[in-house]
């Protein structure tokens, strides 16, 4: 930038001290700027570099097994067969039975928080709840392998004969994503206008009436997007995950059988692999990078949705 | 005017009615327990296990085999997870000041937003594997500072993301009156917009502080574990999460170590709730 | 404010850090099958010299990864690398430490070591080929025994790891078939059954399960008390796992003869020789950088050598015999130079 000139900025009578001050804040100004754009750019470069370098570490497999990596029954290390199917069933499944769990739960929480809870009691309920998502994914870990799985194996041997699997896995995410999708549904609840519900009540609605022909239809999209944003967590969860979901590397079409998830099978496996297994687990998290940005970006998509309506 | 019959029907429908409701509402008072039920039963689990191994040793001595406590660990995880917070936020403030006063509505800041809002929920082990391919392997080691990078891009999304939604709160009038006084636009975001957004920036900064503290996944690429005391941020370095998860796994067959892992696990959650608790506390 | 907050814990903690700072230490990293036992030396050789090992158990393959990038002093594996393997990356190997990997069961109605199986019944079993406990190839090897019907539950290890390996190399020994469909390896894929991670998760699963049969180093058995299997050994023998018959199986290596230490001891001869024996390897460069370092390391194995005995037959691991010990001393620590000379010279 050469020495500024400022016809139109430039006060009456300004001295040169003052015309200098105006420039070096101008300066100032574009440098401010221009270091908060390069901020920005860094989290647009981020993403792609995340993309670009596992693209690149697991060139190499996707090269040999091209798009057999996806078919493929099993995974098995020692013979350099990488089939990525029964971990990405493991994590579809272990996820879905998450979802349908959490769903209708977060949703009742929600309706509950914003419809039926006394005052008082509304913002510690809600924090608890919240609070339940600060818990870090280890210590889930930790109680599903030493608490729940036993605990399922006692009540439910016949059904859960090892305490551990898709099930239990399930379970553990359903848990860890109540916290998220209650919050979501909550906010986007609270959005409903007041005059909207109280008239509703008005002319004799009760809770059930209300939640169901009056809260959820309008906030559709909202609730859809918060239960797909915790789809998109239940996806690439893996401390809690890789102590109970039994690590099987053959696929099984199961439900309450032993399975593993992409992110169980990286943290199992990557420690000790080198070559062409650390290739394949490279790719195999590109592959959870994708499915999870897929999700994500459709429940972005949902929830700006929501926004615009209402915004 | 009303006949009877419809009287009684009438009734018919409004005990329905409030049969269904009140399933209904019981249904939700139950969904509502359901969830609150887990943090008792975790935080409950945590003090049952992990109390009677609270002592001082814990905080004074290294991980060991025999005995020893988890002092080295909560040094390391310290200051990976202030690095990780240092680099993220300075990274998240600017790049959320941006999008917020200079981005605005444009279409680059809306991709920017998006794809922010993506990396939120991007899952960390992902991170993990990034920081291995283009730090750990390129640098030939493991070390603290990839572990707070991995850290820091984790956290990176939540500040954008706060810091912006803060300032978008600041009052345009506000800014309007400083540009009256002579302010530059520098002057005007770093003096008036930040101190407006300043309580809700901490708040979000405290909440992804809590965050990358429990972090595990991340940190089995980039910063390993040590035994040692370590404090060289350019070396493997010891940490929190990781020696819990090393305790359940390999160390397993020794019963103090895994005492030490739930004595440790109830120092992390601890700390991380009251992080958060304290992040509500800031934005009031 | 925060700021301030955190760079006051930060510095706090350097300085709380600095004042039990090492002041020297060796850094190693592999093999999570001799973790306990060099973790417990580790722990005893800091108490006697001030000089802390840090070694961190990511698995053999990551030990051979960070020492070929030199980011280690020594790395350690349960497999060991081919001799010409070993050229390539100017690295030399030797056995530190040996250990002994047992079938456990769990079966209501079979008593504490009441189970006898042979190689290739436990490879049928592992490939989910033998369903049922009163399977007539178990009863077979069990005459008088009262086997129930229930079903069996294998339980392996959920990552990759030295067990696995050995357990693999053994059962590709003596069934064909498993060589073919399964094969050896430190993470392989299990046709059936249930993964459990490290050694003590897996003795836990086979505590809980009726019908579970695993697998795991000695000590986990001993510790948790499970039912340990008595194996059919290659001489036709049926011999109980503990540190004799380890030992046995061990004593007939022959370190002298094998180029570059290359040995893996599974299915060893001898009448009373456990079948599932592994040695574990420590790996070095010829050509060190750091010798201080490199000389550190080796005097810890040294005193390892002399001093590591009582500790490892604690965790019931075997001990190297000192004649190999000195084998290794004189014939692969002579090969580990800096600048051309000897970095170990007593």
């Amino acid at each position: 930038m050469s020495t500024p000139e400022y016809p139109s900025n430039m006060p009456l009578g300004a001295d040169q001290h003052r015309l200098r001050a105006l420039g070096r804040n101008h300066r100032l100004d574009l440098a401010f700027q221009g270091t908060t754009f390069v901020f920005a750019m860094l989290v647009l470069v981020t993403l792609f570099a995340i993309i670009a370098s596992l693209a690149v570490a697991g060139y190499s497999t996707f090269a040999t097994f091209g798009f057999d990596f996806f078919t493929l029954n099993r995974w098995s290390a020692n013979q350099e067969i990488f089939g990525a199917l029964p971990a990405i069933y493991g994590t579809l499944v272990s996820s879905a039975i998450a979802i349908l769990i959490a769903a209708p739960i977060s949703i009742g929480i929600a309706v509950f928080l914003t419809e039926k809870c006394p005052s008082k009691l509304r913002q510690p309920l809600a924090t608890t709840v919240e609070l339940l998502a600060g818990v870090p994914s280890i210590i889930y870990g930790m109680w599903g392998v030493q608490v729940l799985a036993p605990f399922l194996q006692r009540y439910f041997p016949s059904v859960l004969p090892a305490g551990t699997g898709l099930f239990t896995a399930g379970l553990i995410l359903a848990i860890m994503i109540i916290p998220f999708i209650t919050s979501v549904t909550r906010d986007v609840l609270m959005t409903v206008p007041k005059a909207t519900r109280e008239s509703a009540y008005g002319v004799g609605a009760t809770t059930w009436e209300v939640t169901r022909s009056i809260l959820l239809p309008s906030v559709k999209g909202g609730v859809v997007g918060a239960i797909i944003l915790g789809l998109g967590r239940a996806l690439g969860e893996t401390m809690a995950v890789t102590f109970v979901i039994g690590n099987n590397l053959f696929f099984a079409p199961t439900l309450f059988g032993q399975g593993t998830s992409i992110a169980a099978l990286i943290a199992n496996q990557f420690p000790e692999a080198d070559g062409a297994q650390r290739s394949a687990l490279l790719a195999l998290g590109l592959v959870l990078f994708l499915i999870t940005l897929l999700v994500l970006t459709a429940a972005r998509l949902m929830l700006r949705k929501m926004d615009r309506a209402h915004g | 005017m009303a006949s009877h019959a419809f009287e009684i029907r009438d009734i018919g429908l409004y005990r329905r009615r409030r049969w269904r409701n009140s399933v209904f509402v019981f249904a939700c008072t139950g969904a509502t327990l359901f969830g609150v039920v887990w943090l008792a039963l975790i935080v409950a689990e945590l003090l049952i296990q992990g109390l009677p191994g609270l002592s001082l040793s814990v905080f004074t001595e290294r991980t060991m085999m025999s005995g020893g406590g988890l002092g080295n660990a909560i040094v390391g995880s310290l200051m990976m997870t202030a690095a990780g917070t240092v680099i993220g936020t300075v990274v998240g403030i600017a790049a959320g000041t941006w999008l917020a006063e200079y981005g605005r509505d444009g279409k680059l800041a809306n991709v920017i937003r998006f794809i922010s809002d993506i990396l939120l929920s991007a899952p960390s082990i992902i991170v993990g594997l990034f920081i291995y391919a283009v730090m750990v392997q390129p640098m030939g080691h493991f070390s603290g500072w990839a572990g707070g990078v991995a850290l820091a891009i984790i956290l990176l999304p939540v500040v954008v993301r706060t810091t912006e939604d803060q300032l978008g709160l600041v009052p345009q009038s506000l800014r309007e009156a400083a540009s009256a006084l002579g302010a530059h636009r520098w002057l005007i975001v770093t003096k008036v917009c930040y101190s407006g957004a300043r309580a809700g920036i901490v708040t979000g900064v405290l909440l992804g502080c809590a965050r990358i503290s429990g972090e595990t996944a991340p940190l089995i690429f980039t910063a390993l574990n040590s035994n040692q005391w370590t404090t060289r941020m350019n070396d493997v370095m010891a940490n929190l999460p990781m020696t819990l998860y090393q305790n359940m796994t390999i160390n397993s067959f020794i019963p103090d170590l895994v005492q030490l892992a739930w004595t440790g696990g109830l120092l992390l959650t601890m700390a991380i709730l009251a992080l958060n608790i304290i992040a509500r506390f800031v934005a009031r | 404010m925060f700021k301030r907050l955190l760079t006051a814990a930060a510095v706090g903690s350097l300085m709380c850090a600095s004042a039990g700072a090492m002041a020297q230490s060796i850094n190693g990293a592999g093999a999570t099958f001799p973790y306990p036992v060099y973790s417990k030396w580790a722990d005893a050789y800091q108490n006697e010299t001030d000089i802390g090992l840090n070694y961190q158990a990511i698995g053999s393959g990551g030990g051979i990864q960070q020492i070929s990038a030199r980011t280690v002093t020594f790395g350690a594996s349960d497999a060991p690398l081919k001799p010409e393997e070993l050229k390539k990356n100017t690295l030399v190997q030797w056995p530190q430490i040996t250990g002994g990997v047992v079938p456990v069961v769990h079966v209501e109605g079979v008593d504490k070591g009441g189970l006898k199986l042979d190689g290739k019944t436990l490879a049928d079993i592992y490939q989910g080929k033998i369903k049922k406990w009163n399977d007539k190839a178990i009863a077979q090897l069990n005459e008088g025994v009262d086997l129930p019907s229930t079903n069996i539950t294998p339980v392996y290890r959920a990552e990759g790891s030295g067990t696995n390996f050995l357990f693999t190399h053994y059962l590709a020994q003596v069934s064909d078939e498993f060589k073919t469909n399964i094969g050896e390896g430190k993470s392989v894929a299990w046709p059936s059954g249930v993964g459990a991670k490290a050694n003590a998760g897996v003795a836990s699963q086979v505590g809980q399960i009726n019908g579970a049969i695993g697998y795991v180093e000695y000590a986990y058995a001993v510790e948790n008390d499970l039912n340990v299997v008595s194996m059919k050994n290659k001489a036709g023998k049926f011999v109980t796992p503990n540190i004799e018959s380890f030992k046995a199986a061990a004593g007939n290596a022959d370190w002298k003869d094998a180029e570059g230490m290359y040995l893996v001891l599974t299915n060893q001869p001898g009448e009373g020789s456990w079948p599932i024996v592994g040695a574990s390897f420590i790996l070095m460069h010829t050509d060190v950088k750091d010798a201080e370092a490199a000389k550190r390391a080796l005097a810890f194995f040294d005193w390892a050598y002399e001093n590591g005995d009582d500790a490892a037959t604690e965790l019931n691991y075997v001990p190297i015999p000192s004649n190999v010990a000195e084998l290794v001393r004189e014939q692969v620590w002579s090969q580990i130079k800096a600048d051309g000379k000897a970095v170990w010279d007593k």
